[in-house]
């Protein structure tokens, strides 16, 4: 009897706030070669084949060999915030204002505090070089990084290791589906991922088509924020415009 | 006994700064003053010095711990985000430990500041300006501006700008006290090295950390990303962040490697506290031949003196007697060099008639004499004048604010209100940054800082260039141009509201239209 209280409060804790970003345009980007953003993961729907499933990310493994060769190629200059992957430093800070601020939200945490993510755990799909892990660890979350790319998950552990609160972030080479095989349990999980170039188009998903794809993985869409870059200063901010960039917080539904 | 360390390889500053302290002096008052960190590893130790746990690891290190450096300590410690930061401040001024931070008997100090109402309300906001106005203090809401020709003159208001006071003059020393006070009343862990910068060593960028997982790596890689500050008096310490807040010829700045560009006026200020038989309740300056002479009041029949000259007439001022020099202040300040300014141009006010017609000069626009000076009050002080800037005010894990990044002329009164808006500015920008999860180390968010700070900075540091270079030439049609300038500006309301909004600190740039 205890077990299973202990399963399904494990499951309510699972109120899984997913953080989906997409259809990042970069303006300034006019080399596709020089793009730095052409990042082979993509956790749905697949570019050419609409085959692929659209069952969530619980079930479809959509991961290009071409493309992840590509991407682990440049993966050591990640953390140079003046090197190509410079739009997505740029970036970082609006991203993790909106997850600091629907994540406070959601678990009612107090936003003034300098570590509100305290207690919470915390898993990075496709966390890359750790962009995204280190803040949150450093803003207190347990944070678990995962990534399919063995070299990403080096340099994000070296990375790491240079600061004594972002080396207690558990890096592993693996994919989400591997996680949830594993019966991981998690508070809150990420997944931030970038399409490829401008040119291909049709793989863009809409917020309306993302709110669906959710939906059958039985997860509500919350909010939704727009990302807007201002070319003159160089900033990302949100806004409501979801036209082009966007955010999204979703719940899971409770079963 | 010290062993004088030998650092082979760092870029040295002056070898005056070096100043090897004696023991007792450092690690007894590093202990006695010390917030929460008492841990100093005394010199015996020294030989140790490179095992992390003997190194005391911190968040930011203010390098000066005078009025901007204080002020930065003091702004963390009254937000949520950034109060628990573990801070060290290295100065080897003994002012920091001793306490108490005023003395109400002393006679005024002729090194004063005049505060605008952005840095009075920027005081307030981190509750400092209430330690302020305990101690001797004076708000002032008049201000007249003419110089020897005669030709013209303006006074600005507080009431023009339906303000109260155009500023507040007070002694460096009562604004350092107030900072020191109110960060005594916060709980903010902060670490006093009453020493001296001696060596800076940055740690190297990650592209040369190398990927292979198969090196060796040092057990200590955990400070490689850390910047490591070696004192005069042989401590260490490691930090994240190096704030050089160390003044005009700052260690910190030139152990960084930044440039700078500037040059020396060929002017120095004779600084000194005289007295009234009345209050003084404006701020006059006037321009003369060699440079300015400004009569601040600081309350209490008090006004401070700020007379720019050339650095020959600088040293006769300093020496001669009082009686003569009181006689020379008062010279200056009334018919010396040149007759007052009437109110219109020309004695018949037609050469520039303005296009705002019908314009009446209230009693509170004549022209008026300051009051005499009867008495000197403090001792005379001569500093040299430049105009230096620093090409850049961050990089990774360091970053300048106040006079190590930028020193002015003070014919306005800007310099340390710039500064202070420095230490407000990066104290919000370290807040922002543990918002979001950010190494406050890093040059990203430092850089948020500098697109603040800079322009706003540069371009106030060039017009007040452009009126130190305007006001030392004596050539006839450029002081009448000069003088009708002054004299627009008295009569143009737009433009003087304009005027005392930016130097009230009101507008964030000094844009006149």
């Amino acid at each position: 009897m205890a077990s299973k209280l202990v399963r399904h409060s494990h499951l309510r804790a699972l109120s899984s706030s997913i953080s989906i970003n997409n259809h990042i345009h970069s303006p300034h980007f006019s080399n596709p070669n020089r793009a730095p953003l052409s990042f082979s993961y993509r956790l749905f729907s697949n570019a050419s084949s609409s085959s692929s499933s659209t069952g969530g990310f619980q079930r479809s493994s959509s991961l290009k060999d071409l493309e992840l060769a590509k991407f682990a190629s440049i993966a050591e200059t990640w953390w140079d915030s003046e090197g190509p992957f410079k739009p997505l430093h740029v970036m970082n800070p609006t991203r993790l204002a909106f997850i600091r601020s629907t994540l406070c939200r959601h678990f009612r945490k107090d936003p003034n505090s300098a570590r509100p993510f305290e207690g919470l755990k915390i898993v990075d799909v496709g966390c890359g070089g750790g962009i995204l892990s280190e803040p949150l660890a450093r803003m207190g979350a347990t944070v678990t990084g995962v990534d399919a790319v063995e070299k990403n998950i080096k340099i994000a552990r070296i990375h790491a290791d240079l600061d004594p609160v972002a080396s207690t972030i558990e890096y592993c080479c693996t994919t989400a589906e591997k996680l949830v095989e594993e019966d991981r349990k998690f508070d809150a999980v990420i997944a931030l991922e970038l399409p490829k170039g401008t040119h291909e188009w049709s793989s863009f998903l809409t917020p309306e088509e993302l709110v669906l794809i959710l939906q059958r993985a039985n997860i509500t869409v919350r909010e939704m924020a727009g990302f807007v870059y201002n070319p003159l200063t160089g900033r990302w901010s949100l806004s409501d415009d979801i036209s082009v960039n966007f955010i999204a917080f979703g719940t899971k539904n409770c079963q | 006994m010290f062993c004088t360390r030998v650092i082979a390889r760092k870029l040295y500053v002056n070898v005056s700064r070096l100043k090897v302290r004696h023991k007792p002096f450092c690690t007894d008052a590093a202990t006695r003053v010390s917030g929460s960190n008492c841990g100093q590893p005394s010199p015996e130790h020294k030989e140790t010095h490179d095992l992390s746990n003997n190194i005391q690891h911190y968040d930011i290190a203010i390098v000066g711990g005078g009025m901007v450096g204080m002020a930065l300590a003091c702004s963390l410690a009254s937000m949520p985000l950034t109060k628990h930061l573990n801070v060290a401040i290295i100065d080897s001024n003994p002012a920091l430990g001793s306490r108490p931070y005023f003395n109400k008997e002393d006679p005024p100090d002729p090194r004063v500041s005049t505060v605008t109402p952005a840095t009075i309300s920027f005081f307030k906001d981190v509750g400092a300006w209430q330690y302020v106005e305990q101690h001797r203090h004076a708000y002032f809401d008049k201000m007249q501006v003419w110089d020897y020709t005669g030709l013209g003159y303006t006074r600005y208001n507080a009431q023009d700008i339906n303000k109260e006071v155009l500023g507040c003059v007070v002694e460096n020393k009562v604004l350092h006290g107030s900072l020191l006070s109110c960060i005594e009343n916060t709980d903010f862990q902060k670490t006093i090295y009453p020493s001296k910068l001696s060596s800076m060593t940055l740690p190297p960028s990650p592209s040369s950390l190398g990927m292979d997982s198969t090196s060796s790596r040092p057990p200590l890689s955990s400070q490689r990303h850390l910047a490591k500050l070696e004192l005069s008096d042989g401590n260490s310490l490691y930090t994240k962040l190096v704030v050089g807040a160390d003044g005009g010829k700052s260690c910190v700045r030139e152990l960084a490697g930044f440039k700078t560009t500037g040059w020396n006026y060929s002017q120095n200020a004779i600084i000194c506290t005289v007295e009234h038989t009345v209050e003084n309740g404006c701020a006059w300056q006037r321009f003369l031949p060699a440079g300015p002479i400004a009569l601040l009041p600081m309350g209490d029949n008090f006004s401070n003196i700020v007379w720019t000259m050339n650095p020959k007439e600088s040293t006769n001022r300093k020496l001669m007697n009082e009686d003569e020099f009181v006689k020379d202040v008062n010279n200056a300040l009334d018919y010396g060099y040149g007759p007052h300014p009437t109110s219109s141009l020309f004695g018949s006010g037609e050469m520039f008639s303005w296009p705002r017609a019908g314009v009446t000069l209230s009693a509170n626009d004549c022209f008026e004499v300051p009051p005499k000076v009867v008495k000197l009050a403090s001792e005379r002080m001569v500093f040299p004048l430049s105009l230096r800037h620093a090409s850049d005010y961050v990089s990774k894990h360091v970053v300048l604010i106040g006079d190590a990044a930028h020193t002015v002329h003070p014919l306005a009164g800007q310099g340390v209100n710039m500064g202070f808006g420095d230490a407000f500015a990066l104290s919000r920008v370290i807040a922002e940054g543990i918002a979001v999860g950010s190494d406050i180390g890093e040059v990203t968010v430092l850089k948020k800082y500098e697109a603040e700070r800079k322009p706003a900075n540069i371009m106030m540091m060039g017009i007040l260039d452009g009126f130190q270079k305007a006001y030392s030439v004596d050539f006839g049609p450029l002081n009448i141009l000069r003088a009708a300038a002054l004299h627009g500006a008295h009569f143009i309301s737009p433009l003087k509201r304009s005027i005392i909004s930016y130097a009230s600190g009101e507008q964030k740039l000094p844009l006149f239209t």
